[in-house]
């Protein structure tokens, strides 16, 4: 016999269904007057520092289709690399920019669309910089447990090389699922669930 | 060990196998939703182990109180009178404090509050659907509600969901990310629903399920359901040196 490790089962997952949106953005569903505002709309205010930068994208389904029911969710560090985080102990973030956001998918094209800023350079557990990058987090009916992936800049061609966490991609093929594609200050991350271009997604 | 020295480490990893894997087709909408090339497994990096924090200034008086927060004129809301509590806790039992909990259910004739919503039950002019709430130093929370009706669904020819309210959680960091959903004791409808069922052990089901708990019930007023719960825990710190060449 020995001791028990005495720990807890996570609470098992289960799927957000069609209607998160009643919950996580009532006021986007019709559902006004409950709650002041839905949570994770706005990410920046005015005085935010760094670069204004428009992210937008579509999840589409294994044939294709656009997800009209899934939302998504960002989290980055502000223009020094910093987060705004109880658990950041390396420096106080910029106060305005919070760094959190939160868009359901457009209801009839499914798009996404975050206004944020170009997030600085966070270090990896060994000290090596990682390339700037925004993590997602993926939830709609049909998908039991939330996806979690990040986008990567295109322009960052030197860092994203160097990336600890890209260079652990065994098919270099795959690389670019998370590589947005870029028109001036406006960013495209599609997130494909499965196919020749599914995304890569972590168990992390 | 304080927590704020706990606040910092990496997660446990997922246990995957206690989860629902991603393709479950007797829940068909999961087939064309399901990634099907494996995850990428990591350590967390700073980016996961951190998170947003929610102030109570964000949450008005009423959000946790779905009896009252879409009431029209002083009317209430049709069916049982409920309060669903519990305490928000890591793997390792440790209270998660300032956990943003929110959470969604359909009325007490199972109709929903949503334009895409077809069934044909009617909607409920009192009742909105929707609360929301952050946990106290404790980990503890509470709501007032009814309790949502089972529904019949689109999948197979006759399924129908048990009665059950959608949780999303928020505890401290990103990677800890969970929505789930609460059950209710002794409901037949939940051994039959295939959303259950992608879930692969009985004993992970069972911690679905909340149970009543008739001490918290208010006499002459409003039953109460306890339901807590778990998050990843976090790895102590001890000997990890990361962060150090910032
Ligand atoms: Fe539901």
């Amino acid at each position: 016999m020995t001791q028990s490790l005495n720990y807890f089962k996570e609470t098992p997952s289960q799927t957000a269904g069609p209607y998160v949106h009643i919950g996580c953005t009532p006021n986007f569903s019709g559902l006004n007057g409950v709650f002041s505002e839905d949570l994770g709309v706005k990410i920046l205010n005015d005085q935010a520092e760094g670069t204004r930068i428009t992210v937008r994208g579509v999840v589409y389904d294994g044939k294709g289709a656009p997800i009209k029911d899934a939302l998504v969710e960002i989290w980055q560090a502000d223009a020094k690399g910093l987060f705004n985080s109880p658990s950041e102990i390396r420096g106080a973030a910029d106060p305005n920019f919070s760094g959190w956001g939160r868009c359901p998918g457009e209801m009839e094209s499914g798009e996404f669309v975050f206004e944020t800023i170009k997030p600085g350079v966070v270090p990896f557990k060994d000290g090596r910089p990682m390339a700037p990058h925004i993590t997602f987090w993926i939830v709609a009916r049909g998908i039991n447990i939330g996806l979690h992936t990040r986008m990567y800049f295109p322009e960052e061609i030197d860092a994203n090389a160097a990336d600890p966490i890209l260079s652990r991609i065994d098919h270099k093929s795959r690389v670019p699922t998370l590589i947005a594609t870029q028109n001036g200050s406006e960013y495209r991350f599609d997130i494909h669930l499965q196919g020749d271009n599914e995304t890569v997604f972590f168990d992390i | 060990m304080s927590n704020e020295k706990r606040a910092q480490g990496a997660f446990f990893q997922r246990d995957r196998n206690w989860h629902a894997p991603a393709y479950t087709p007797t829940y068909k909408t999961s087939v064309l939703r399901s990634p099907q090339k494996a995850l990428l497994s990591l350590d967390n990096s700073i980016s996961e182990m951190t998170g947003p924090v929610f102030g109570h200034n964000q949450i008005g008086e009423l959000d946790n109180d779905l009896i009252l927060n879409f009431s029209q004129n002083g009317e209430l809301p049709v069916g049982e009178r409920i309060i669903v509590h519990g305490r928000v806790m890591d793997e390792r039992g440790l209270p998660v404090k300032g956990a943003l909990l929110e959470l969604w259910q359909a009325n007490a004739g199972g109709r929903y509050r949503h334009k895409k919503e077809t069934y044909l039950a009617p909607l409920d002019p009192n009742f909105g659907g929707c609360g929301r709430t952050i946990t106290d130093d404790n980990g503890d929370y509470h709501f007032r509600t009814i309790k949502p009706g089972p529904y019949p669904w689109p999948n197979g020819v006759n399924d129908w969901r048990p009665a059950h309210i959608h949780f999303s959680v928020f505890g401290d960091g990103f990677a800890q990310r969970l929505i789930t959903q609460m059950y209710f004791e002794g409901d037949p409808l939940i051994w039959k629903c295939p959303i259950v069922q992608t879930i692969p052990s009985e004993e992970a089901v069972r911690q679905l399920i909340a149970p009543l708990d008739m001490g918290n019930t208010i006499p002459m007023d409003s039953l109460a359901y306890k339901f807590d719960i778990v998050l990843r825990g976090r790895r102590s710190t001890m000997f990890d040196n990361r962060r150090e060449g910032n």
